[in-house]
Protein backbone atom coordinates (compact mmCIF):
# COMPACT_ATOMS: atom_id res chain seq x y z
CA UNK A 1 0.00 0.00 0.00
CA UNK A 2 2.80 2.85 1.08
CA UNK A 3 6.20 2.72 0.61
CA UNK A 4 8.71 3.42 3.29
CA UNK A 5 9.43 6.38 2.65
CA UNK A 6 5.87 7.53 2.33
CA UNK A 7 5.61 6.53 6.02
CA UNK A 8 7.96 8.41 6.72
CA UNK A 9 7.36 11.18 4.95
CA UNK A 10 3.87 11.21 7.11
CA UNK A 11 5.26 10.87 9.85
CA UNK A 12 8.27 13.28 9.52
CA UNK A 13 5.18 16.11 9.00
CA UNK A 14 3.00 14.58 11.74
CA UNK A 15 6.14 15.46 14.09
CA UNK A 16 6.48 12.02 15.23
CA UNK A 17 9.34 11.24 17.62
CA UNK A 18 8.83 7.47 18.04
CA UNK A 19 7.39 4.42 16.44
CA UNK A 20 7.00 1.75 19.14
CA UNK A 21 6.31 -1.66 16.98
CA UNK A 22 6.48 -5.24 16.53
CA UNK A 23 6.75 -5.43 12.59
CA UNK A 24 4.48 -7.71 10.24
CA UNK A 25 5.16 -9.01 6.75
CA UNK A 26 3.35 -5.43 5.47
CA UNK A 27 4.63 -3.16 8.23
CA UNK A 28 8.19 -4.84 8.19
CA UNK A 29 8.88 -3.63 4.74
CA UNK A 30 9.32 0.00 5.89
CA UNK A 31 11.92 -1.26 8.67
CA UNK A 32 14.54 -0.14 6.48
CA UNK A 33 13.05 3.44 6.05
CA UNK A 34 12.12 3.75 9.58
CA UNK A 35 15.40 3.11 10.99
CA UNK A 36 17.21 5.02 8.67
CA UNK A 37 14.97 8.47 9.62
CA UNK A 38 16.46 11.46 10.76
CA UNK A 39 14.40 12.28 14.10
CA UNK A 40 12.91 9.44 14.39
CA UNK A 41 13.73 6.51 16.64
CA UNK A 42 12.43 2.95 16.63
CA UNK A 43 11.48 0.74 19.42
CA UNK A 44 11.61 -2.39 19.16
CA UNK A 45 9.35 -4.57 21.64
CA UNK A 46 8.77 -8.13 21.97
CA UNK A 47 4.89 -7.90 22.59
CA UNK A 48 2.37 -6.23 21.62
CA UNK A 49 1.54 -5.43 24.92
CA UNK A 50 4.37 -3.55 25.81
CA UNK A 51 3.92 -1.05 22.88
CA UNK A 52 0.69 0.91 25.00
CA UNK A 53 2.76 1.34 28.48
CA UNK A 54 6.11 1.91 26.27
CA UNK A 55 4.54 4.46 24.09
CA UNK A 56 2.68 6.18 27.36
CA UNK A 57 5.84 6.60 28.88
CA UNK A 58 7.79 8.06 26.12
CA UNK A 59 4.25 10.53 25.67
CA UNK A 60 4.13 11.54 29.68
CA UNK A 61 7.72 11.98 29.17
CA UNK A 62 7.05 14.71 26.33
CA UNK A 63 7.65 12.73 23.27
CA UNK A 64 5.30 12.56 20.29
CA UNK A 65 5.13 8.27 19.95
CA UNK A 66 2.97 6.20 17.73
CA UNK A 67 2.28 2.49 18.25
CA UNK A 68 2.40 -0.01 14.98
CA UNK A 69 1.32 -3.21 15.06
CA UNK A 70 -0.77 -5.78 13.27
CA UNK A 71 -4.48 -6.37 14.52
CA UNK A 72 -3.22 -9.71 16.06
CA UNK A 73 -1.07 -7.98 18.85
CA UNK A 74 -4.12 -5.38 18.81
CA UNK A 75 -6.11 -8.42 20.46
CA UNK A 76 -3.25 -9.50 22.65
CA UNK A 77 -2.63 -5.91 24.28
CA UNK A 78 -6.02 -5.35 25.03
CA UNK A 79 -5.24 -5.04 28.35
CA UNK A 80 -2.62 -2.83 28.09
CA UNK A 81 -4.67 -0.27 25.80
CA UNK A 82 -7.63 -0.32 28.03
CA UNK A 83 -5.47 1.37 30.87
CA UNK A 84 -3.45 3.62 28.91
CA UNK A 85 -6.19 5.10 26.48
CA UNK A 86 -9.36 4.82 29.29
CA UNK A 87 -7.77 4.40 32.74
CA UNK A 88 -4.86 7.42 32.45
CA UNK A 89 -6.47 8.49 29.19
CA UNK A 90 -3.52 8.77 27.88
CA UNK A 91 -4.30 9.65 24.00
CA UNK A 92 -2.25 7.46 21.44
CA UNK A 93 -2.71 6.95 18.54
CA UNK A 94 -1.68 3.67 16.19
CA UNK A 95 -1.32 2.41 13.27
CA UNK A 96 -2.97 -1.06 13.02
CA UNK A 97 -2.05 -3.99 10.27
CA UNK A 98 -5.40 -5.53 8.94
CA UNK A 99 -4.54 -8.98 8.17
CA UNK A 100 -6.07 -10.61 5.05
CA UNK A 101 -8.47 -7.50 4.03
CA UNK A 102 -7.09 -6.89 0.54
CA UNK A 103 -6.99 -11.40 0.28
CA UNK A 104 -7.22 -13.85 2.34
CA UNK A 105 -5.37 -16.48 0.40
CA UNK A 106 -2.46 -17.17 2.88
CA UNK A 107 -5.28 -17.68 5.58
CA UNK A 108 -8.66 -17.98 4.25
CA UNK A 109 -11.55 -16.94 6.39
CA UNK A 110 -8.82 -15.37 8.56
CA UNK A 111 -11.13 -14.55 11.99
CA UNK A 112 -8.26 -11.83 12.62
CA UNK A 113 -9.69 -10.18 9.93
CA UNK A 114 -13.06 -10.54 10.98
CA UNK A 115 -12.47 -9.44 14.22
CA UNK A 116 -10.46 -6.29 14.06
CA UNK A 117 -12.97 -3.40 13.27
CA UNK A 118 -15.44 -4.86 16.29
CA UNK A 119 -12.46 -4.93 18.42
CA UNK A 120 -11.87 -1.59 17.83
CA UNK A 121 -15.40 -0.71 18.31
CA UNK A 122 -15.60 -2.45 21.76
CA UNK A 123 -12.25 -0.38 22.66
CA UNK A 124 -13.75 3.00 21.36
CA UNK A 125 -11.11 4.02 19.47
CA UNK A 126 -11.78 6.03 16.69
CA UNK A 127 -10.05 4.73 13.56
CA UNK A 128 -10.06 5.25 9.55
CA UNK A 129 -10.04 2.31 7.19
CA UNK A 130 -6.90 2.92 5.09
CA UNK A 131 -7.76 0.38 2.18
CA UNK A 132 -6.64 2.41 -0.85
CA UNK A 133 -2.87 4.36 -1.65
CA UNK A 134 -4.84 7.49 -2.04
CA UNK A 135 -5.66 7.49 1.52
CA UNK A 136 -2.71 8.25 3.28
CA UNK A 137 -3.72 12.46 3.54
CA UNK A 138 -6.79 10.66 5.29
CA UNK A 139 -4.12 9.32 8.11
CA UNK A 140 -2.21 12.65 8.23
CA UNK A 141 -6.21 14.19 8.97
CA UNK A 142 -7.52 11.63 11.43
CA UNK A 143 -4.12 11.77 13.43
CA UNK A 144 -4.07 15.54 13.69
CA UNK A 145 -8.08 15.43 14.10
CA UNK A 146 -7.14 13.23 17.18
CA UNK A 147 -4.46 14.81 18.41
CA UNK A 148 -6.19 18.45 18.64
CA UNK A 149 -9.63 16.56 20.46
CA UNK A 150 -7.16 14.67 23.11
CA UNK A 151 -8.30 11.44 21.93
CA UNK A 152 -6.61 8.00 21.09
CA UNK A 153 -7.02 6.94 17.20
CA UNK A 154 -6.22 4.64 14.75
CA UNK A 155 -5.13 3.81 11.02
CA UNK A 156 -6.49 0.75 9.84
CA UNK A 157 -3.76 -0.58 7.22
CA UNK A 158 -5.61 -3.00 5.10
CA UNK A 159 -2.90 -5.86 3.97
CA UNK A 160 -2.98 -8.40 1.77
CA UNK A 161 -1.18 -11.04 3.11
CA UNK A 162 -0.33 -12.50 7.01
CA UNK B 1 4.08 -17.49 55.44
CA UNK B 2 6.30 -14.68 56.53
CA UNK B 3 10.51 -15.07 55.83
CA UNK B 4 12.36 -14.09 58.41
CA UNK B 5 15.71 -14.53 56.98
CA UNK B 6 14.29 -12.32 53.66
CA UNK B 7 14.45 -8.65 53.49
CA UNK B 8 11.09 -6.45 54.52
CA UNK B 9 9.76 -5.25 51.82
CA UNK B 10 8.98 -1.59 53.49
CA UNK B 11 12.21 -1.40 54.96
CA UNK B 12 13.99 -1.47 51.73
CA UNK B 13 11.57 0.95 50.47
CA UNK B 14 12.50 3.04 53.23
CA UNK B 15 16.27 2.88 52.25
CA UNK B 16 15.07 3.98 48.76
CA UNK B 17 13.24 6.57 49.83
CA UNK B 18 16.18 7.74 51.99
CA UNK B 19 18.98 7.63 48.78
CA UNK B 20 16.19 8.67 46.80
CA UNK B 21 17.03 12.80 44.99
CA UNK B 22 15.36 13.66 42.03
CA UNK B 23 14.58 10.25 40.62
CA UNK B 24 11.60 9.17 38.75
CA UNK B 25 10.46 6.02 40.93
CA UNK B 26 7.37 3.95 38.82
CA UNK B 27 5.69 1.22 41.25
CA UNK B 28 3.17 -0.99 41.11
CA UNK B 29 1.00 -3.37 42.77
CA UNK B 30 2.53 -4.18 46.28
CA UNK B 31 5.36 -1.97 45.67
CA UNK B 32 2.80 0.95 45.19
CA UNK B 33 1.06 0.14 48.44
CA UNK B 34 3.92 0.57 50.71
CA UNK B 35 5.33 3.69 48.32
CA UNK B 36 1.92 5.75 48.81
CA UNK B 37 2.75 5.67 52.54
CA UNK B 38 6.14 6.49 52.34
CA UNK B 39 6.63 9.13 49.16
CA UNK B 40 4.63 12.18 47.63
CA UNK B 41 7.35 13.37 45.46
CA UNK B 42 6.03 14.85 42.17
CA UNK B 43 8.20 12.36 40.29
CA UNK B 44 6.19 9.63 42.16
CA UNK B 45 4.47 7.52 39.55
CA UNK B 46 2.18 5.12 41.85
CA UNK B 47 0.75 2.95 38.54
CA UNK B 48 -2.36 2.09 39.91
CA UNK B 49 -4.85 1.12 38.25
CA UNK B 50 -2.22 -1.11 36.07
CA UNK B 51 -1.66 -3.27 33.52
CA UNK B 52 -0.15 -6.65 35.32
CA UNK B 53 3.55 -6.35 33.74
CA UNK B 54 3.63 -3.17 32.20
CA UNK B 55 5.60 -0.59 35.09
CA UNK B 56 8.89 -2.01 33.43
CA UNK B 57 7.56 -1.00 29.67
CA UNK B 58 5.86 2.48 30.71
CA UNK B 59 9.38 3.30 33.12
CA UNK B 60 11.40 2.48 29.63
CA UNK B 61 8.90 5.08 27.63
CA UNK B 62 9.86 7.50 30.28
CA UNK B 63 13.70 7.09 30.48
CA UNK B 64 14.08 6.80 26.75
CA UNK B 65 11.68 10.33 26.55
CA UNK B 66 13.65 12.26 29.71
CA UNK B 67 17.34 10.82 29.01
CA UNK B 68 18.53 13.41 31.80
CA UNK B 69 16.75 11.84 34.52
CA UNK B 70 17.18 8.87 36.47
CA UNK B 71 14.06 6.47 36.46
CA UNK B 72 13.85 3.78 39.07
CA UNK B 73 11.09 0.73 38.35
CA UNK B 74 9.57 -0.76 41.56
CA UNK B 75 8.50 -4.45 40.23
CA UNK B 76 7.40 -7.75 41.77
CA UNK B 77 8.36 -10.64 40.73
CA UNK B 78 4.84 -12.22 39.31
CA UNK B 79 4.66 -8.52 37.37
CA UNK B 80 7.84 -9.13 35.84
CA UNK B 81 7.12 -13.24 35.01
CA UNK B 82 3.61 -11.95 33.13
CA UNK B 83 5.95 -9.77 30.91
CA UNK B 84 9.54 -11.19 30.99
CA UNK B 85 10.00 -9.90 27.57
CA UNK B 86 10.10 -6.19 28.54
CA UNK B 87 14.11 -7.44 29.96
CA UNK B 88 14.88 -7.62 26.25
CA UNK B 89 13.23 -4.28 25.17
CA UNK B 90 14.96 -2.50 27.63
CA UNK B 91 18.28 -3.68 26.83
CA UNK B 92 17.83 -3.18 23.28
CA UNK B 93 17.87 -0.18 24.09
CA UNK B 94 20.15 0.13 26.38
CA UNK B 95 19.24 3.58 28.16
CA UNK B 96 21.60 4.60 30.72
CA UNK B 97 19.45 5.85 33.00
CA UNK B 98 17.27 3.12 34.12
CA UNK B 99 17.03 1.09 36.89
CA UNK B 100 14.81 -1.84 37.52
CA UNK B 101 14.28 -3.02 41.67
CA UNK B 102 13.24 -6.77 41.44
CA UNK B 103 10.88 -7.19 44.48
CA UNK B 104 10.80 -10.51 44.49
CA UNK B 105 8.72 -12.57 47.11
CA UNK B 106 7.67 -15.73 45.00
CA UNK B 107 3.95 -15.09 45.58
CA UNK B 108 1.52 -13.17 43.69
CA UNK B 109 1.07 -11.57 47.14
CA UNK B 110 -2.18 -9.55 46.95
CA UNK B 111 -4.22 -12.07 45.84
CA UNK B 112 -3.75 -14.61 48.51
CA UNK B 113 0.22 -15.29 48.16
CA UNK B 114 -0.31 -18.21 45.51
CA UNK B 115 3.21 -19.21 44.28
CA UNK B 116 4.47 -17.65 40.67
CA UNK B 117 6.00 -20.28 38.34
CA UNK B 118 9.27 -18.99 38.89
CA UNK B 119 8.95 -19.94 43.13
CA UNK B 120 10.75 -22.57 44.93
CA UNK B 121 7.38 -23.21 46.60
CA UNK B 122 6.16 -24.04 43.06
CA UNK B 123 8.92 -25.84 41.26
CA UNK B 124 10.22 -27.39 44.09
CA UNK B 125 13.83 -26.67 46.84
CA UNK B 126 16.44 -25.48 44.68
CA UNK B 127 14.52 -25.01 41.75
CA UNK B 128 13.27 -21.16 42.07
CA UNK B 129 14.42 -19.20 38.95
CA UNK B 130 17.57 -16.85 39.34
CA UNK B 131 16.54 -13.92 37.92
CA UNK B 132 20.09 -12.13 38.14
CA UNK B 133 21.00 -14.92 35.43
CA UNK B 134 17.86 -13.78 33.33
CA UNK B 135 18.89 -10.24 33.71
CA UNK B 136 23.18 -10.86 32.53
CA UNK B 137 21.45 -13.21 29.77
CA UNK B 138 19.38 -10.60 28.79
CA UNK B 139 22.09 -7.41 28.69
CA UNK B 140 22.23 -5.53 31.43
CA UNK B 141 24.89 -3.70 32.15
CA UNK B 142 25.16 -3.92 35.93
CA UNK B 143 23.21 -6.54 37.85
CA UNK B 144 22.82 -6.65 41.50
CA UNK B 145 21.27 -9.57 44.25
CA UNK B 146 21.05 -8.63 47.55
CA UNK B 147 19.74 -10.79 49.98
CA UNK B 148 19.51 -8.87 52.92
CA UNK B 149 18.47 -5.16 54.25
CA UNK B 150 22.35 -4.34 55.23
CA UNK B 151 23.57 -5.31 51.92
CA UNK B 152 21.17 -3.20 50.51
CA UNK B 153 21.29 -0.44 52.52
CA UNK B 154 25.40 -0.64 52.45
CA UNK B 155 25.29 -1.10 48.44
CA UNK B 156 22.53 1.21 47.46
CA UNK B 157 24.21 4.35 46.02
CA UNK B 158 26.32 1.76 44.04
CA UNK B 159 23.22 0.07 42.13
CA UNK B 160 22.03 3.74 41.44
CA UNK B 161 24.99 5.20 40.09
CA UNK B 162 26.41 1.95 38.28
CA UNK B 163 26.37 2.08 34.13
CA UNK B 164 23.00 1.27 33.23
CA UNK B 165 20.23 0.05 32.19
CA UNK B 166 21.09 -1.81 35.70
CA UNK B 167 18.73 -4.56 37.71
CA UNK B 168 18.82 -4.69 41.09
CA UNK B 169 17.10 -8.26 42.85
CA UNK B 170 15.63 -7.75 46.47
CA UNK B 171 14.71 -11.21 47.71
CA UNK B 172 11.70 -9.76 50.22
CA UNK B 173 9.61 -10.87 52.19
CA UNK B 174 5.44 -11.82 51.98
CA UNK B 175 3.94 -9.47 54.15
CA UNK B 176 0.97 -11.66 55.21
CA UNK B 177 -2.90 -10.82 54.45
CA UNK B 178 -1.99 -7.33 52.35
CA UNK B 179 -4.10 -6.25 49.62
CA UNK B 180 -3.93 -5.13 46.73
CA UNK B 181 -3.04 -0.61 46.14
CA UNK B 182 -5.94 1.08 46.06
CA UNK B 183 -5.88 3.89 43.57
CA UNK B 184 -4.58 7.10 44.84
CA UNK B 185 -6.87 9.55 43.00
CA UNK B 186 -8.16 9.55 39.80
CA UNK B 187 -5.75 8.20 37.05
CA UNK B 188 -5.97 10.77 34.44
CA UNK B 189 -5.51 14.27 36.56
CA UNK B 190 -2.76 11.61 38.69
CA UNK B 191 -0.78 11.56 34.84
CA UNK B 192 -0.96 15.29 33.70
CA UNK B 193 0.55 15.90 36.84
CA UNK B 194 2.93 13.31 36.25
CA UNK B 195 3.84 14.18 32.71
CA UNK B 196 3.83 18.13 33.93
CA UNK B 197 6.95 17.09 36.89
CA UNK B 198 8.36 15.58 34.02
CA UNK B 199 8.71 17.74 31.55
CA UNK B 200 9.27 20.78 33.45
CA UNK B 201 13.18 21.61 33.57
CA UNK B 202 13.32 19.47 31.02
Amino acid sequence: MFTGSEIVDLLTRLGISHVVWIPDSTLGMWDEALSAAENLEVVRVCREGETWPVAAGLALGGATPVVMIQCTGLFESGDALRNILHDYKVPLFAFIGYRSYLSDATIPNDSACKYAEPILDVWNIDYRLIDVPEKLAVIEEHYRSCREAGQPGAALIAEGKA
Amino acid sequence: MTDNNRICPVEALEVLRAHRTEEVVVTTMGTSREWMRLSAHPLDFNYVPSSMGQATSLGLGVALAQPNRKVVVCNGDGSMLMNLGTLVTITAQAPANYTLILFENGAYEVTGAQGTPGSETVRGPGRAIDYADIARGCGFESVFQFDTLDDWRSNIANALNAAGPTFVWLKVALIPGSEGPKSPGPSPERATRFAAALQSGS
